[in-house]
């Protein structure tokens, strides 16, 4: 038989009898789960998830859930063909064993595999005081229980609700504050709401749609503490700045932690980076070599993007858990040369404040914007961002039907500034600077150290800071 | 005299059954320069990336070249006569056009938070539907074009907009004059094109002023409908200018209904075209609503859109449409484009991912969409359903001399009877 | 039954919202909200709303009625 026989027996082989288990399972664990299907995979599949519900989705939870509208258990994801899976639900995979290909659960059970998809996702950060975070009243959104709670809460009507942290999250759940006519803080860190992901020329924009709101915000400032009375419930919050806020509702919207702590002694390249992989989600182990058996999807995968000079991007948005799923379980049941690769520009939307932000590529990647289109006064506009002369990512607040020409610019490398447009040109149309903050250094990475001597001996380790 | 091109020889009225094998030729250069400086656009996904285009204007004001180049004789007048109009929300650029639609929206369809108008005729629709069959009972031949797919339609735009049904006779007069005028083919040049364009224009200033007319009548009376209520309440965006409202009236009522009717009897047309189809809709009335894409990706009421011009030099397709020239993209041949629809020359009722350009894309976007998606879905479920063994007396029929909203002028069909 | 939008697709042309306005919803001119899992009895509403979003965003559970295969 010749090698090319061979391997395609191999493929089919797989497809009909392999072992498939899949980590996580909310969207990227299903729409991975379909796919495979879809591939024509008809072997033995498991989806492991923590949560005790079938796969949901996650957007509305900030959005028309806290309003009281949808019921949070009404977000059940529509399902696309049979997955003909064995389900464990609510019981959580606690370790991987690479060189058995066993996961193990929560419960003591191993459960084996040929390949595996990872597809934790991201959790909340929690406020870091543990004794804070225990009052009542002090909430975190992530999941379909933390909104349910948080929306008794706000239909409970409190006399203040302070949301801590302008990203997406806090800043949505501020405007449904609003929304609801419920009193609103929020406080950011930096200089804006939505600077992380937008910069700060938007994130003014951002701030002041949100004073014309009626949010109270407060930029530059952090919360020192959060102090309940007798009875446990959350009352005041101090803010580094010595001021204090009486509320009974605290929202802590600090940003997301990747679920990789199952994977310790794994030998796989995770971290508080998420998991590394390569664009066609074949993770990597610590080495920084590619594996066979193990794929990354979703909000806990970091991979290089070959518009952004190859950098590692963790792109925690809707879109990216549905291709990046795709992409991998395609991957799981072919061979090379039929691998393929999750290059997708990244894109998200949010809906706060009457407006809808839409995005498309890496605005962080960007070190100029330039307004070109509609007006920044009425909140009706696009703007590109720019790096090096070429166009990287763009943004709409309420001009997303011009959303495509600017991800076409981007996936063509266009030159930065675009073409003006033929009308409705804002007032202003020279690039500045982006005001992207200094990527910060995180924390809690660990050291990664080199061991052994003979190049072929020469292998990664993780040495946990402190040591 | 220069051979006629693809889209030249897909204009001629003897072609008007049947552009498609002209389309599928004029897709081999996806934008075509035409001897007029016109580019014909014709492939779906160029067609998709000029939509989204924001060097692409849609205001025949901002047409610099038109005059200059060497127009077809004939093609220009036309336009000019729409130019004597204000410009209304087809022929105007953001921002005026996102203000302008989105105050015409909230009087359309209803308060933002519940825009409940067009859901609410459904009723009404079922009603007329079942009075134009019942009509037809003891009937053995029928004309489908002039007995059933154009009183339905006009009857709504009318009750929608407040313009009284008596007027018909007289507006349909104009409208129809107007439309036989217009011609952006080789025809545009022949004497009797031309004889015809003076009665055109004449007929577009009386339905303008019929509008303006109707408009005073509401200014001192209020009266049912949504022109009334727009002459009244501008609500938070403020009141539409007298003219610009007169014009985007003459849009409505016009745009209103000569595109559904078109898309009703070429519905009907097509099924009795695809026996296979007409019984497979008959056992599944359910496929109605993906039929009903399917109908119009197959038989596009508005075959091409003519008012577009690039307002900066734009690469596109391995060519630069020059700042100044026209664009026309024609629908009907995205429609149809097998890049982007498998085997596009069959009908499918159950097509997937059927993303059609029936009713554009962007932020021209078809206005009144949802009207006639519900008007046409109850018309041919009804059709389907009610009458007895129909049989179609001439294929080809004759079609109406129009380019750009292209429909027979008659489709008649012997009938054994009307199911209750 | 269930449903979601790619709001990454939907570009707010509100057609759904004129055909099901109980289940789509606009805020301001162009977010759009939803209910994911609308009443069975909105079926013929949110199949028009699907058929006619220009961009073809909305998606609807292809299994309805049929067995999920997870404990729910
Ligand atoms: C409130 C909110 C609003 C959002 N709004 C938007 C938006 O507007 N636009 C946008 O683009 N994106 C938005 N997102 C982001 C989007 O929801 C995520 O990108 C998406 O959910 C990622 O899917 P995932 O499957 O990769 O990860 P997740 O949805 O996080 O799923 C991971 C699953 O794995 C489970 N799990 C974790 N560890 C284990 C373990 N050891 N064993 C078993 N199971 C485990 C988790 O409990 C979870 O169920 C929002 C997210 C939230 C929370
Ligand atoms: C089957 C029926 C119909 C079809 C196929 C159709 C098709 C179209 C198309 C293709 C356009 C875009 C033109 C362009 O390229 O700019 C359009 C725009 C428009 N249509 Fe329709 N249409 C139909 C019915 C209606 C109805 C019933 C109304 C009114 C009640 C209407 C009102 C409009 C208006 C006002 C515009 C201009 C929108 C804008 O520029 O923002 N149409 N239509
Ligand atoms: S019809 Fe489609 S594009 Fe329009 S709002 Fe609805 S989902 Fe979005």
């Amino acid at each position: 038989m010749t090698l090319a026989a061979t391997l395609a027996e191999l493929v089919s082989d797989f497809r009909a009898n392999g072992r498939i288990v899949i980590v996580g399972a909310s969207l990227a664990g299903l729409r991975g789960a379909e796919a495979l299907r879809e591939e024509g995979f008809s072997g033995s599949l498991t989806i492991i998830g923590d949560e005790p519900y079938e796969p949901y989705d996650r957007p509305p939870l900030s959005k028309q859930v806290l309003k009281g509208w949808v019921p949070a258990e009404h977000t059940l994801l529509p399902r696309f063909r049979e997955v003909d899976a064995q389900w464990r639900l609510g019981v959580a995979a606690t370790g991987l064993d690479r060189v058995a290909r066993q996961v193990r659960l929560a419960d003591g059970e191993q459960v084996p595999y040929h390949r595996l998809l990872i597809a934790t996702g991201t959790r909340a950060r929690p406020w870091p005081n543990p004794a804070e975070a225990a009052l009542e009243g002090v909430f975190a959104l992530r999941s379909r229980d933390d909104a349910a709670r948080l929306q008794r809460a706000l239909a409970a009507r409190p006399s203040r609700v302070l949301v801590i942290g302008g990203g997406f999250i806090g800043s949505e759940v501020a405007s449904v504050c609003r929304e609801l006519d419920i009193p609103v803080t929020l406080t950011e860190r930096g200089p804006a709401p939505l600077v992380g992901a937008l910069g700060g020329v938007i994130g003014e924009i951002a701030a002041q749609m949100q004073r014309d709101h009626g949010v109270d915000l407060r930029c530059g400032v952090s919360v020192a503490s959060l102090e309940g009375d007798a009875a446990g419930h959350v009352r005041r919050a101090r803010l580094s700045d010595g001021t204090t806020v009486e509320v009974d509702v605290v929202l802590a919207a600090l940003g997301s932690i990747r679920n990789v702590e199952w994977l310790q002694g794994s030998g796989l390249a995770a971290g508080p980076w998420g998991v590394g992989c390569d664009a066609g989600g074949r993770a990597f182990d610590i080495n920084g070599v590619v594996t066979d058996s193990v794929y990354v999807a979703g909000d806990v995968a970091r991979m290089p993007h070959v518009l952004y000079e190859y950098q590692f991007l963790a792109m925690e948005h809707w879109d990216n858990a549905v291709f990046g799923a795709e992409v991998a379980a395609h991957n799981m049941v072919n061979l090379e040369p039929h691998y393929r690769p999750h290059l997708s520009l990244p894109g998200f939307w949010s809906g706060q404040f009457g407006v809808n932000i839409k995005s498309v590529g890496v605005p962080p990647f960007g070190d100029e914007i330039v307004f070109t289109q509609g007006s920044v006064k009425d909140r009706s506009f696009a703007a590109a961002y720019g790096r090096r002369g070429r166009i990287v990512a763009a943004v709409t607040f309420d001009h997303g039907k011009w959303l495509e020409y600017y991800a076409r610019l981007i996936e063509q490398s266009a030159p930065f500034p675009p073409p003006p447009p033929g009308w409705d040109r804002p007032d202003v149309m020279e690039p500045v600077p982006a005001e992207f903050p200094a990527p910060g250094v995180p924390t809690a990475i660990p050291d990664v150290v080199l061991t052994g001597h003979d190049p072929n001996e020469r292998r990664a380790e993780f040495r946990p800071r402190g040591h | 005299m220069a051979e006629e091109t693809p889209w030249q020889q897909a204009l001629r009225y003897t072609n008007r059954a049947n552009p498609y094998p002209f389309y599928a030729e004029l897709r081999k250069t996806p934008v075509a320069r035409q001897p007029d400086g016109t580019y014909v656009v014709s492939t779906y996904r160029e067609i998709v990336t000029l939509l989204h285009d924001p060097r692409v204007s849609s205001d025949v004001r901002k047409l610099p070249s038109r005059a200059a180049a060497a127009v077809e004789p004939g093609a220009e007048p036309i336009t000019e006569a729409v130019i004597e109009l204000e410009p209304n929300i087809i022929t105007c650029d953001p921002p005026e056009h996102d203000h302008d639609r989105r105050m015409m929206t909230r009087h359309f369809f209803g308060p933002a938070d519940a825009p409940h108008q067009i859901s609410d005729l459904e009723p009404d629709i079922r009603r007329i539907v079942a009075g134009l069959l019942d009509g037809m009972r003891g009937k053995t031949r029928i004309d489908v074009v002039d007995e059933y797919a154009y009183p339905l339609p006009v009857t709504l735009i009318c009750k929608v907009l407040g313009v009284p049904l008596e007027d018909e006779p007289r507006f349909h007069a104009w409208i129809e004059t107007a439309l036989d005028a217009l011609d952006f083919g080789p025809e545009a040049a022949s004497e009797e094109m031309r004889s015809r364009l003076a009665g055109a224009r004449r007929s577009v200033k009386e339905l303008a002023q019929f509008m303006a007319g109707l408009l005073g009548q509401y200014a001192e009376r209020p009266g049912p409908g949504m022109l009334s209520a727009m002459v009244h309440d501008g609500g938070p965006d403020g009141r539409m200018s007298e003219g610009v409202l007169a014009s985007n009236a003459v849009l409505l009522l016009f745009a209103g209904h000569e595109t559904t009717v078109n898309l009703i009897a070429h519905s009907v047309l097509t099924l009795l075209r695809h026996p296979e189809a007409l019984e497979e809709l008959r056992r599944r009335p359910d496929l109605i609503v993906p039929a009903v894409e399917e109908l119009l990706r197959f038989e596009s009421s508005v075959q091409f859109w003519h008012t577009r011009s690039a307002v900066e030099d734009i690469d596109i397709a391995g060519t630069t449409i020059p700042a100044g020239a026209p664009i026309f993209l024609v629908y009907g041949s995205a429609n149809r484009d097998p890049q982007r629809f498998a085997d596009p020359d069959r009908l499918d009722l159950e097509r997937p991912d059927n993303q059609h350009l029936g009713f554009s894309q962007g932020i021209h976007f078809c206005f009144g969409a949802p009207l006639a998606r519900l008007e046409v879905q109850v018309a041919v479920e009804e059709f389907v359903r009610r009458v007895e063994n129909p049989r179609l007396v001439a294929d080809p029929p004759p079609y109406r001399h129009n380019q750009i909203f292209r429909g027979p002028r008659h489709v008649l069909v012997d009938i054994d009877g009307i199911r209750d | 039954m269930r449903i979601v939008v790619d709001l990454n697709r939907c570009q707010g042309y509100a057609q759904c919202v004129y055909l099901a306005h109980e289940v789509f919803r606009l805020t301001g001119t162009e977010a759009l909200t939803y209910e994911p899992n609308p009443d069975d009895a909105r079926r013929l509403e949110v199949e028009r709303a699907a058929a006619a979003c220009p961009v073809r965003a909305i998606m609807i559970d292809r299994l309805d009625g049929a067995e999920r295969g997870a404990a729910s």
